[in-house]
């Protein structure tokens, strides 16, 4: 066993925070190290926060992190959020809420950006997820900007997902329907103060009860309000928790499904991930691909065919 | 070294703390800053009004940052800048580089870079000179 993952896995802050930068950075000898880190994973429990954003979830979080700590629990968190498409920058500003939890030693805080990844949780946060799970943290909360439907990737790495609203998305509720509703496991109306809170609640409450398949299911995504601001209704969302993670465990088939649908789900975006960066950097540094973007220009070539001439002979060349 | 190509290639990206220890309320600056270390493609974690040197170097050595920004315009920057260096050093974490932007008087300035404090910036710099300045001297970590 490398000498990093021993001072990951005794919870070595420095090594820790090194380590994730470096899967940030894709540094090509983590591999390896995330390889020895992967039996000290799979012992704690990750939730998911997700939401638009200014409902409050860093908030949330920060509350729900001085809960977890009363109760003597150790708290991961990693709060991720958008890289600019334009320089590749990002400003994280999540830690604003949850510096207080700074100096205590039972909570590691780590932002990360998204870095022009489409879908809210990276790669990166996967592995970093496993970082935090192998250093002993007993709950693990990942932030993500959930801003749209096809941002529900944290629901495959995480035990239980909360989608956080805020009143006055009335008519925003039903064009998020396929999306983040669907996969809500705790349903949060932050900010519950504000006028319009009980139709929010009410609004979500029909649009859960018509969606029969999870509900057959067992499990009814209960829909609770709080005020994170003035802590009011955390421990109502921590008790959901519990009752999910009981919910989660009471049945071996359910579990045994639940990991299997994880595997599946990682162990394709690795091997996607994987492919998009050995590939296709091949590909759009060979001067193929340059003549084929000068000719779609000049509507020489139609795209379509470009595309077919340039996969099919990657393949080829790539089995033989 | 094939580490070293990929890291030229732009894999490593530089990541920076902007931070205001003390009391003073004022971070239209720190936040300026920030944005202009975001356009410059740096990942910029900001933490906040009122921290404490000790949150700041914890935030700093968990973000696994190349460099802390601190910014100071209630005159405790002699014992607050210092006080980040030497907690830095503290943890062994000397290697992420410091400096500092605010209100000063012309003669601290010199007492600061003394103490560790790799460069000051005055009201007037230009937001290119600050970014440039982290260019050429932060070096993402290796």
């Amino acid at each position: 066993m490398s000498e990093i993952v021993k001072k990951v896995a005794s919870g070595d802050i420095r090594a820790v925070a090194k380590l994730i930068r470096d899967i940030d950075d894709k540094v090509p000898e983590v591999r390896e190290v995330l390889k020895d880190l992967y039996p000290f994973t799979g012992k704690a429990y990750v939730v998911g926060i997700t939401g638009a954003p200014g409902v409050g979830k860093s908030t949330l979080v920060d509350q729900m992190v001085t809960h977890l700590r009363g109760n003597g629990q150790t708290v991961g968190i990693l709060a991720v959020d958008p890289t600019s498409p334009f320089s590749g920058g990002a400003i994280l500003g999540d830690r604003v809420r949850m510096q207080r939890h700074s100096l205590d030693e039972g909570v590691f805080i780590r932002s990360m950006a998204t870095r022009g990844y489409f879908g809210g949780l990276t790669q990166s946060t996967r592995s970093a997820i496993d970082v935090l799970d192998a250093m002993g943290k007993d709950y693990i909360l990942v932030e993500t900007v959930g801003v749209g439907q096809d941002e529900i990737d944290i629901v495959q790495s995480a035990h239980t997902t909360i989608i956080v609203l805020v009143p006055g998305m009335g008519d925003d509720i039903q064009a998020l329907k396929a999306g983040i509703l669907e996969v809500g496991d705790i349903f949060v109306v932050n900010k519950a103060d504000r006028e319009g809170a009980d139709r929010t609640v009410n609004d979500l409450r029909l649009m859960i009860e018509m969606d029969e398949k999870r509900y057959k299911d067992g499990w009814k995504p209960p829909i609770l309000t709080a005020q994170a601001v003035f802590d009011k209704g955390i421990q109502e969302i921590l008790e959901e928790i519990e009752n999910h993670k009981a919910f989660l465990a009471s049945s071996v088939e359910r579990q045994s499904a639940l990991q299997h649908e994880k595997a599946r789900h990682d162990l394709t975006e690795m091997i996607k991930d994987q492919i998009i960066q050995e590939v296709l950097a091949d590909i759009v540094n060979s001067g193929e691909f340059e003549q084929a973007l000068q000719s779609i220009a000049e509507r020489k070539l139609d795209p379509y065919t470009a595309c077919d001439t340039i996969v099919s002979k990657k393949i080829k060349s790539g089995t033989r | 070294m094939e580490r070293n190509r990929q890291i030229k290639q732009g894999h490593r990206k530089i990541r920076v703390l902007v931070a205001k220890p003390g009391l003073d309320g004022h971070d239209r600056g720190a936040r300026i800053i920030a944005r202009a270390y975001r356009d410059a493609g740096f990942e910029v974690v900001y933490s906040g009004l009122h921290q404490t040197p000790e949150e700041i170097v914890q935030a700093a050595i968990q973000e696994d940052v190349d460099m802390v920004g601190l910014s100071s315009l209630a005159g405790a920057h002699m014992y607050l800048f210092p006080k980040v260096v030497e907690l830095l050093r503290e943890k062994g974490a000397e290697d992420i580089v410091v400096c500092g932007g605010g209100i000063f008087p012309e003669e601290d300035i010199p007492k600061l870079k003394e103490a560790g404090i790799k460069e000051i910036f005055i009201p007037g710099t230009p937001l290119s000179e600050v970014v440039k300045w982290v260019e050429e001297h932060v070096e993402p970590r290796d």
